[in-house]
């Protein structure tokens, strides 16, 4: 399996083929951009959203830094992330409090998508914080709806007005703030009935429980699988019943969850909070970070670069790229490039944040990061002068190191079979030309233990 | 009111969508220029159909207006129809063997409508005079079973039910005992939302899945994947992943008559093969209809050019 798999990896793949090129051409960019926008879609970002967005990155893309980067790839991919980034770190992330001393959250949103579990989180994440909370269900629609919301309120000890026999959700609404106020709560959480937004007659009563309860925060709960409606969806109900901010659920799933862009730029509203689960506790502060990453299909890839950069050491980098140029690698350069890659963090957790890779698949699939601090537990148990003349590494060489590293004979193969690799890779790119190579032979397929 | 009337006037305002979207391209001139196919293949992705289906529908009708030379509404209309159609392959329901027992098996992601399709099913059963029997097999989530309650005194029919939180596997077993016993003729099992990455709910469906072989080895089968028509790409990898864990005979699309644009059924249909067997066009009981992609590719365009 590739690290850099999804849009990363096929930038790559065209930056590879700029490779040598002394220019990048409008068509490399352009191609660029259609893998980005290909990657936004798969994501289930809007159209309209991702074409506004692509005419900026190619703005920002076309700068030299970018292009005359020893990876552009990544380059671009910081690029689109960091744009990502601006759009989702939109408003404030907190829930607001109501100046009276009763606030009132209102949840609405498609069927389905996740309301009556999320108001039992965010009740017992209030509690928690030492709120008095209420809770209460106006969905008169689908059955068992209330109990619902009652089952799950029990479970956190949370106080929960319900009429299950009452047809009226205005009234109920009006009953539920009135007991609140009696039990002397400062929060009541009021969980609605599932909506279409182009049902009309559901709208209109959703106005009227608003109405009623007056609101602090109007909260939508949007499903992270849902498609590219999201945004006609979310500006709708920011019009007819108006929208304070939006949790997204079910980011435990693999879905990308490219609405949570799409609406933060066109209705400028904030997330408030993802939900990651089905019990009561999987409620969890939002990051826009984290979130461009998951929609960039590559977990927390970005950070990885963006930490490689902060501990890359631009020095050594260099020093390793000139001996390179004039074919003097040797398995001391070798260890400095397995230095630099173990200050990323390790590799098994870096997996397991992109979205679709799972714990389970995990466990079965080799991927060691142990492999990488053997292979410079190997290196540093050889003398000053085998690393410089690995030739010198005869049978009896090779079984000393293998002991001094308390590794094997077969290990110590292994890592000299690599070295010769990296050499041979580089003889047949002849060499660097130019001032800046770009890409960093040694450390492709040979340095990654995977 | 036939049922394909229904199914059309359900999708409605999926069809306005596209049909409008096309009228407004096409009728200004009565044909189609470079743009305004570029344009199709824009709402074509922005009703959910993914860039697979899309890039094959729009990469074949491109092929085609370069042959034919006919960029006409009509021409450029029937082209589209009829590559929708290759995807979305010939009409398949869900099919009952009437001389035995019959088991539809509703699974998906969390949310996506099995229960109200478990329900939508009971009546569609029971009005054919079939004796029908439901098994909750949710004990997971919170009220599960008392919704399906609900819906077994809704549609007179039967139900097998555990307390909350017992094995699902067991709730099947006892169904599968008690359908066999009763001379049951569809039985009905509503399951717990579960998303297709997590392993220890997965390998519980096999497990469901295992018992249902043993046990009723004699029953005709069928697994329904109900997948929620508003989402997007995931429900590919939905589709994808339960078929492999649990080879999926047929879909049920649910919501179809809300906000979705009912692309994502093309994008389905073109990554797994697999046939949409029902649609699902409200919360009522009787808002399911059989899935025709006849109609529901018609349905997409204009019905006057
Ligand atoms: N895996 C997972 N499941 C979730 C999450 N949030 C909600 N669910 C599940 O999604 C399904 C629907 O959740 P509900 O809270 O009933 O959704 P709702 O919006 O109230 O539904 P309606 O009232 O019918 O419109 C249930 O099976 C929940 O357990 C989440 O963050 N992760
Ligand atoms: N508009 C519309 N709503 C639907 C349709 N099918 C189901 N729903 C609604 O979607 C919500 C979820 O439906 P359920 O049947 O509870 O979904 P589920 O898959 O059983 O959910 P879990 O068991 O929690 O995973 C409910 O509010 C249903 O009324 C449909 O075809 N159209
Ligand atoms: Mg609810
Ligand atoms: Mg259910």
């Amino acid at each position: 399996m590739a690290l850099f798999e999804g849009l990363s990896s096929r930038l790559q793949q065209i930056t590879a083929k700029m490779r040598g090129k002394t220019r990048v051409t409008e068509q490399d960019i352009k191609d660029m951009m259609r893998e980005i926008r290909l990657a936004l879609l798969e994501a289930d970002v809007n159209y309209q959203v991702i074409k506004q967005l692509i005419a900026v990155i190619s703005e920002k893309c076309s700068g030299t830094e970018v292009l005359e980067s020893l990876t552009p790839g990544q380059q671009v991919v910081k690029v689109v992330h960091d744009s990502m980034v601006d759009i989702l770190n939109i408003g404030e992330q907190k829930l607001a409090v109501s100046p009276s001393g009763f606030t009132v959250l209102m949840l609405y949103g498609l069927q389905g998508s996740g309301k009556t579990t999320t108001a039992a989180k965010l009740a017992r994440f209030l509690k928690n914080k030492g709120k008095k909370v209420m809770l209460t269900s106006v969905d008169t629609h689908r059955p068992a709806a209330m109990l619902q919301l009652d089952v799950l309120a029990k479970s956190i000890d949370v106080p929960c007005y319900i009429e299950t026999a009452n047809k009226d959700a205005v009234e109920i609404a009006r009953h539920a703030v009135d007991r609140a106020r009696y039990l002397l709560c400062d929060t009541l959480i009021v969980d609605t009935a599932g909506r279409m937004t182009i049902d009309q007659a559901l709208m209109t009563e959703l106005k009227q429980v608003a109405a009623v309860v007056k609101p602090t925060q109007k909260l939508l709960i949007v499903d992270a699988m849902i498609g590219q409606e999201a945004v006609n969806i979310a500006e709708t109900f920011d019009r007819e019943i108006g929208l304070d901010g939006y949790i997204m659920t079910k980011l435990d799933g693999d879905a990308r969850g490219g609405a949570a862009l799409s609406i933060a730029y066109n209705t400028r509203k904030p997330i408030k909070f993802i939900t990651i689960g089905e019990k009561t506790d999987a409620l969890e502060a939002y990051d826009p970070e984290r979130m461009a990453n998951r929609i960039l299909g590559m977990g927390d890839v970005v950070s990885l670069i963006e930490k490689a950069t902060a501990n890359y050491d631009e020095k050594v980098a260099q020093k390793t790229l000139d001996r390179l140029k004039k074919n003097q690698f040797t398995l001391s350069d070798m260890l400095s490039q397995f230095e630099q890659v173990s200050k990323m963090g390790s590799v098994k957790d870096l997996l397991g944040m992109i979205p679709g890779v799972s714990s389970a698949k995990l466990k079965d699939a080799k991927v060691d990061d142990s492999i990488i601090h053997k292979n410079m537990a190997i290196i540093r148990s050889m003398t000053p002068k085998e690393r410089d003349n690995p030739q010198l590494l005869n049978a009896s060489r090779r079984k000393r190191i293998a002991q001094g590293s308390g590794t094997s004979v077969q290990a110590v193969n292994q890592l000299i079979n690599q070295y010769q690799q990296t050499l041979k890779m580089m003889k047949q790119f002849g060499g660097f030309k130019g001032k800046k190579g770009r890409g960093f032979p040694g450390m492709g397929r040979g340095g990654f233990p995977f | 009111m036939g049922l394909l009337d229904k199914f059309k006037q359900g999708l409605s305002k999926t069809r306005d969508f596209l049909s409008n979207g096309i009228k407004q391209l096409g009728l200004a001139m009565g044909y189609f220029d470079e743009n305004m196919i570029d344009e199709l293949e824009v709402l074509l992705l922005q009703a959910d159909a993914g860039s697979a289906a899309t890039d094959h529908i729009m990469s074949n009708l491109r092929q085609d207006l370069k042959q034919t030379r006919d960029s006409s509404q009509t021409h450029v209309r029937d082209v589209l129809q009829q590559q929708m159609l290759e995807i979305l392959g010939p009409r398949r329901t869900l099919l009952l063997r009437p001389d035995q027992l019959n088991i539809v098996l509703l699974i998906g992601v969390n949310g996506s409508g099995k229960t109200t399709t478990a329900g939508k099913l009971c009546l569609r059963y029971q009005s054919e005079g079939l004796r029908v029997l439901l098994a909750a097999a949710d004990t997971f989530r919170a009220a599960a079973i008392e919704q399906l309650d609900i819906w077994a005194t809704r549609t007179g029919t039967d139900i097998i039910r555990q307390q909350s939180g017992a094995d699902p596997a067991a709730v099947v077993f006892d169904a599968v005992k008690a359908a066999q016993s009763r001379g049951t003729q569809v039985l009905i099992i509503d399951t717990a939302g579960r998303l297709h990455n997590k392993q220890n709910l997965m390998d519980e469906l096999a497990k469901i899945r295992r018992i249902i072989a043993k046990e009723a080895a004699e029953a005709n089968c069928q697994t329904i994947l109900v997948a929620d028509a508003t989402s997007g790409q995931n429900a590919v990898i939905q589709a994808e992943t339960f078929n492999k864990a649990a080879q999926i005979d047929g879909i049920a699309l649910t919501k179809l008559d809300g906000n979705s644009k009912g692309g994502v059924a093309l994008a389905i249909a073109q990554a797994t093969r697999l046939p949409i067997f029902l649609a699902g066009l409200g919360e009522q009981a009787e808002d399911l209809v059989d899935f025709d992609p006849q109609a529901f590719v018609s349905s997409l365009f204009p019905e006057q050019l």
